[in-house]
């Protein structure tokens, strides 16, 4: 069988959830990779999920909130560009490509943009393969 | 008060007014040729010479700047007085016999051919009568001081500095303005600046924006009023009875404390000049709709009639549908408004003038509740309906010597052939734009927009006037092209939301909220400086952070950040998306 990547994506309910939803609701097709989290604000996003989500065997990570200047909560998705590059060089360290970890700003207006994120995210994640890193719960067990 | 006699008729008038002024109010004409109300009296023509009597002394003065005196009388009829009338308006009428002004006067005095024969005779129409007006409305109101007299005797005349060219003069108009017989004038030579937005809009520096303005009282521009320029003229405030007019005034910012918001920022018009194919901007009679509608306003430039440039009746006039809406170069979206109006000014061009209409459409859509009902009966009124896009508007070779119209090209789509359509006058259906400025006001309220840049509201079909901020609606086209009726339905379902609340008293606020487990925290307040909205404090008896409910958004900033995991976010807590995750992954 095909790999098939999972992905994880944390989107934020006033930009990113909403431009997932107008792109189902506009019938653009986007890979079935990604399954969604909803968060209030992409600031809510806590390290400790990312880094749960690839302990469990997620392959790809994304982050999406709104652009900047555009938080419905004034300045959350500054918090969260900050904190990705940093997690970013700390994933590395354990192994992990940092590319399986993406953040993306979509507004509540860019369906076409959530298809367009999704898709190229997912044949990324798809070239690079499954998450090779031993600490990966579900891939232990599989070997 | 002083009481004084004129021609026997006893009239009280404030001392030092001129006698003019007080015969005036006695019902007595003086004539004269360099008097204005406004201006300072200069004496020049001498025609307002009237006989003042005090005592058993008589002697002739200027009535327009003599000022009254008790006791005395004022004689502006005798034989004397006729005589030394006559003589002056001879020697006007035989050195300016064709001055229009002039002409009227010597009527009005009785003279019919002059006695003399004028050495300095000038025949032009507009010459100069030298009555001075320009040169003093130019030094006293105006306070440019640029237009003056030179040289002496029959060889006086009015002149700028050193008679040359100055970029001194504000070019305010006022010595046109008030100029009697035409001969100082104002001439436009290479304008290069930029074309107004309304070229048929207010021709003077204080106006009334528009007859349904509210509230509807004048307005000065301050970059064509001479008043900011020089510091003089003040004219509007002489005038004003009531003392309304105040130069201080300033635009002033007012903080006003509001629960909750209706944005209704309304749109701007497609600037039509983007499409060059059109003209607009190039050729004189291409009107964007609004200043079609201008024209068409009774109380508008033209009064209300359907005039080109050159102030003709059109016979033909042509009006395009969808000019920057519908196309996937400017805006893919219908502007809803333009068919209907297009199919007014049609109406109203028919009924207001004999040319021949024609509408170049690509779909009609009349569909509100008796639009198609217009529809058919602008059919019947006989209104050429042509089916397609008008692709371009050019100007026509000439015809029969005659300076060429407008030609509009087009696809007739209905008969599939090109045609060729001569017209006066191009009116463009402009498409409904986003405010320019829309996404400084969108951040402001942080709400978002829409593809077409417009205000997004909080569900498309379920709560069209909510926006995803609490207490902030919109209406109108700032969410979207509408209609009046539309636009009305939705700011009254606005207002409806807004009185809810007032009248409930206390607001419903989201359940998800931050809260801090007391036992976890250590104090450390790395999430005091986080929060946006300020609503974490410290206590500093108990040494932790603790969350105000009432002003928490639920963002969870703080969540993520807290290193001790003592602030959960209800609803959306560590936990909950940690299964969240398990259950995706496992």
């Amino acid at each position: 069988m095909a790999f098939e990547p999972k992905i994880i994506g944390f989107l934020c309910n006033w930009c990113s959830y909403s431009g997932a939803d107008l792109a189902g609701v506009s019938r653009i097709k986007s890979a079935p990779n990604v399954r969604v989290i909803r968060t209030m604000c992409s600031g809510r996003v806590d390290p400790t999920f990312i880094l749960k989500a690839f302990q469990l065997g997620a392959d790809g990570v994304v982050v999406m909130g709104c652009h900047p200047g555009d938080c419905h909560y004034q300045e959350g998705n500054y918090k969260t560009m900050r904190r990705i590059p940093f997690l970013k060089k700390l994933i590395k360290d354990f192994g992990i490509e940092p590319e399986r970890l993406r953040l993306e700003w979509v507004s509540a207006s860019e369906g076409d943009r959530y298809a367009t994120v999704v898709n190229e995210f997912t044949e990324e994640i798809r070239k690079l393969g499954p998450i090779k890193h031993p600490s990966c719960k579900v891939k232990l067990e599989q070997i | 008060m002083v009481t004084i006699k004129i021609d026997d008729i006893e009239v009280q008038v404030p001392e030092d007014t001129p006698i003019l002024k007080a015969a005036e109010k006695a019902g007595i004409w003086i004539p004269t040729m360099c008097y204005n109300d406004l201006i300072e009296p200069y004496g020049v023509c001498r025609l307002c010479s009237v006989e003042v009597i005090r005592g058993k002394r008589s002697r002739v003065v200027t009535s327009c700047n003599y000022p009254v005196r008790e006791g005395i009388s004022v004689r502006t009829n005798s034989e004397k007085i006729k005589w030394i009338r006559k003589v002056i308006m001879e020697l006007m009428v035989s050195r300016w016999p064709n001055v229009k002004v002039v002409r009227e006067m010597a009527e009005k005095l009785g003279i019919e051919k002059p006695r003399f024969e004028s050495l300095e005779k000038d025949e032009a129409p507009d010459a100069c009568i030298l009555c001075g007006l320009c040169v003093n409305v130019c030094r006293d109101l105006v306070g440019a001081s640029i237009l003056g007299f030179a040289y002496r005797g029959i060889k006086r005349e009015v002149v700028l500095p050193f008679d040359e060219i100055t970029d001194k003069c504000i070019v305010c108009g006022a010595c046109a303005h008030v100029c009697p017989t035409g001969h100082v004038k104002m001439i436009v030579e290479d304008y290069k600046g930029k074309k107004p937005e309304f070229t048929l809009g207010p021709k003077t520096a204080i106006y009334v924006p528009s007859m349904q303005a509210v509230p509807r009282v004048p307005v000065i521009d301050p970059e064509s009023c001479i008043h900011f320029k020089t510091g003089g003229c003040e004219t509007c405030a002489k005038v004003c009875e009531p003392k309304a007019i105040n130069y201080e005034m300033k635009d002033e910012v007012v903080e006003i404390d509001v629960g909750q918001i209706l944005v209704a920022t309304g749109y701007d018009l497609f600037d039509a000049s983007q499409m060059a194919q059109y003209g607009y901007g190039r050729y004189d009679n291409v009107y964007s709709s609004l200043e079609f509608e201008m024209m068409l306003n009774s109380t508008g430039p033209t009064g209300g009639k359907v005039l080109t440039k050159d102030g003709k009746e059109p016979r033909a006039v042509g009006i395009i549908h969808c000019i920057g809406s519908r196309d996937t170069n400017y805006h893919p979206y219908c502007s809803r408004v333009c068919c209907m109006y297009a199919l007014k000014f049609a109406h109203l061009v028919h009924d207001r003038t004999n040319a021949a209409i024609y509408q170049f459409y690509i779909d009609m859509r009349a569909f509100g509740k008796g639009y198609e009902e217009f529809y058919s009966r602008l059919l019947d009124e006989g209104i050429n309906m042509i089916r397609g896009k008008a692709a371009e508007v050019v100007e026509a070779p000439p015809v029969n010597g005659q300076q060429g119209n407008l030609l509009i090209r087009c696809e007739d789509t209905l008969i599939g052939k090109f045609r060729e359509i001569p017209v006066d006058m191009v009116i463009l259906c402009n498409a409904i734009e986003p405010k320019r400025d829309s996404d400084i006001i969108r951040r402001l309220f942080s709400i978002s927009k829409s593809p077409d840049g417009f205000f997004l509201e909080r569900h498309p079909k379920l709560d069209p006037t909510a926006t995803t901020t609490d207490g902030v609606y919109i209406a109108g086209c700032a969410q979207g092209p509408k209609d009046i009726p539309d636009t009305v339905a939705q700011a009254s379902s606005a207002a409806a939301r807004i009185l809810t609340l007032i009248s409930r008293g206390e607001v419903e606020i989201d359940p998800v909220r931050a809260m801090v487990m007391d036992e976890y925290c250590s104090g450390c307040r790395i999430c005091n400086n986080l929060c946006p909205y300020g609503a974490i404090e410290f206590l500093e008896d108990k040494k932790i952070s603790h969350v105000n409910e009432a002003l928490c958004k639920g963002c969870g900033t703080c969540v993520a950040a807290c290193p001790s995991s003592a602030m959960t976010g209800q609803g959306f807590t560590d936990a909950q998306i940690l299964s969240e995750l398990e259950g995706l992954l496992i």
